[in-house]
């Protein structure tokens, strides 16, 4: 079927088949690998987006379903490629990463959470990031990482 | 893993949806969130032929009062339950529960009808709203009928729903008195290897099991037990009486009976002090 998307601010058409899952789409059509195929069962979040500013797991939404949606992807968060989105500027600084595999998707299941609940007390950040496994076990950097980006947006 | 094949078909009414359905017939599913369906679907455990997408049938996401009920319309999110103040006042399990289910990406795109239809035994919607005494609007070809909560779930990911029937409204008695929900898991966003939900109300407590048998359960025994001025440690220890746990790589059935027993102790004895 024929869809129009906005990825990262820009206008994308495409024809797609009805079965398309929405990371397929992203990597595969538009090339944006950022977002990973981990678990490919809606468990680990390494597959995270932003669908109308809200975090999914790109694994587990149809192309078709998101038609119309505002999608922000991890390569959208600094087009110019500076890694300067504060969230990031807080994973680097916190070194919140280990392989860094787990790591799109953490930024972006961040950035949703504190959209939500701009100033999160400790559990709440572990809690906001439950949908996203980091299997170096890098978790309290990434906490660390995201209580940081919260004070630095106070 | 890609799903097989299959048609897509999106509804924008309620109407539109039931029209389709009567088209289509079994052969179709409805996609809400599909949370639940679309991992079934790339592990080709369901194949339907057409998906009938309702997500955006923005006249089924609602949350209001109804004298005594609060109506949650089918296709309202676990995110937005969560975070509603009606549902925070009136019934505050299941606005907790719906805060509990997956995880946050999950919750921004699952819906308590398509958790309800799905019914899973394991899931914690059902669970909660079974023991609240809730129902289940159903609209059909020839209008509406009334399911409680108690007589929907049919089997394993089975319901009373007819193929041409949808499900638009969930109604759920305003329930002020103490309630607890104990989620067993091995890991945060599991299903639950065992939950139990308990809500108290004038004159009786609703208890209700997760994973201790093909749908989700009514602890009856533990009901009758209390209703006949047991203690609640007495009462739970009847928690796993006429149910049929599975065994699985999470539990054995045995391991399932014991969490059930200590839940349902654990539960009443939170829901007594809130």
């Amino acid at each position: 079927m024929k869809v129009s998307l906005t990825v990262n601010g820009q206008r994308r058409e495409a024809d797609v088949e009805d079965r398309t899952l929405l990371i397929h789409f992203l990597r595969d059509q538009l090339d944006l690998t950022g977002a990973n195929v981990g678990c490919d069962t809606t468990s680990c979040g390494a597959c995270t987006v932003l669908v109308d500013g809200e975090s999914v797991k790109s694994c587990t939404v149809l192309t078709a379903s998101a038609d119309g949606s505002d999608i922000t992807t991890i390569e959208g968060l600094s087009p110019a490629g500076q890694l300067d989105h504060p969230v990031q500027k807080a994973f680097r600084e916190k070194h919140g990463l280990q392989c860094g595999f787990c790591t799109p998707g953490m930024v972006m299941a961040a950035i949703s959470l504190l959209e939500e609940n701009p100033h999160p007390t400790e559990e709440e950040v572990r809690s906001g990031l439950e949908g996203n496994l980091c299997r170096c076990t890098g978790y309290h950097n990434i906490v660390a990482a995201v209580l940081s980006a919260a004070e630095a947006g106070k | 893993m890609i799903p097989a094949p299959f048609a897509y078909r999106r509804a924008g009414s309620a109407d539109e949806a039931l029209s389709l359905l009567a088209e289509l017939g079994d052969e179709a599913k409805l996609l809400a969130g599909g949370q639940s369906l679309l991992p079934l679907m790339k592990l080709r455990l369901a194949t339907p032929e057409t998906l009938i997408d309702v997500r955006r049938i923005a006249e089924l996401s609602y949350v209001r009062e109804d004298g005594d009920t609060v109506a949650i319309g089918a296709l309202t999110r676990h995110a937005d339950l969560h975070a509603n103040d009606v549902a925070g006042r009136a019934v505050p399990m299941l606005a907790h529960v719906a805060g509990l289910v997956g995880d946050p990406q999950i919750r921004h795109r699952g819906t308590i009808g398509g958790s309800c239809a799905h019914a899973d035994p394991s899931a914690d919607l059902p669970t909660a709203l079974l023991a609240m005494n809730a129902s289940f609007v159903l609209r059909g070809p020839s209008g509406e009928r009334t399911v409680p909560a108690t007589e929907f779930f049919t089997g394993f990911l089975e319901t009373v729903l007819e193929p041409d029937e949808m499900l638009v409204e969930v109604r759920v008695p305003k329930s002020p008195g103490g309630w607890a929900y104990q989620k067993f898991t091995r890991r945060a966003i599991d299903w639950a290897t065992v939950a139990v939900a308990v809500q108290r109300s004038d004159g009786a407590t609703g208890v209700a099991l997760a994973n201790m048998g093909a749908t989700p359960l009514r602890a009856a025994a533990v009901e009758s037990a209390l209703s006949s001025g047991s203690s609640a440690a007495d009462a739970a220890a009847h928690a796993d009486e006429g149910t049929e746990p599975g065994s699985d790589v999470t539990a054995s059935a045995e391991y399932r009976r014991h969490l059930a027993r200590v839940l349902t102790e654990r539960a009443l004895a939170e829901a007594s002090s809130r």
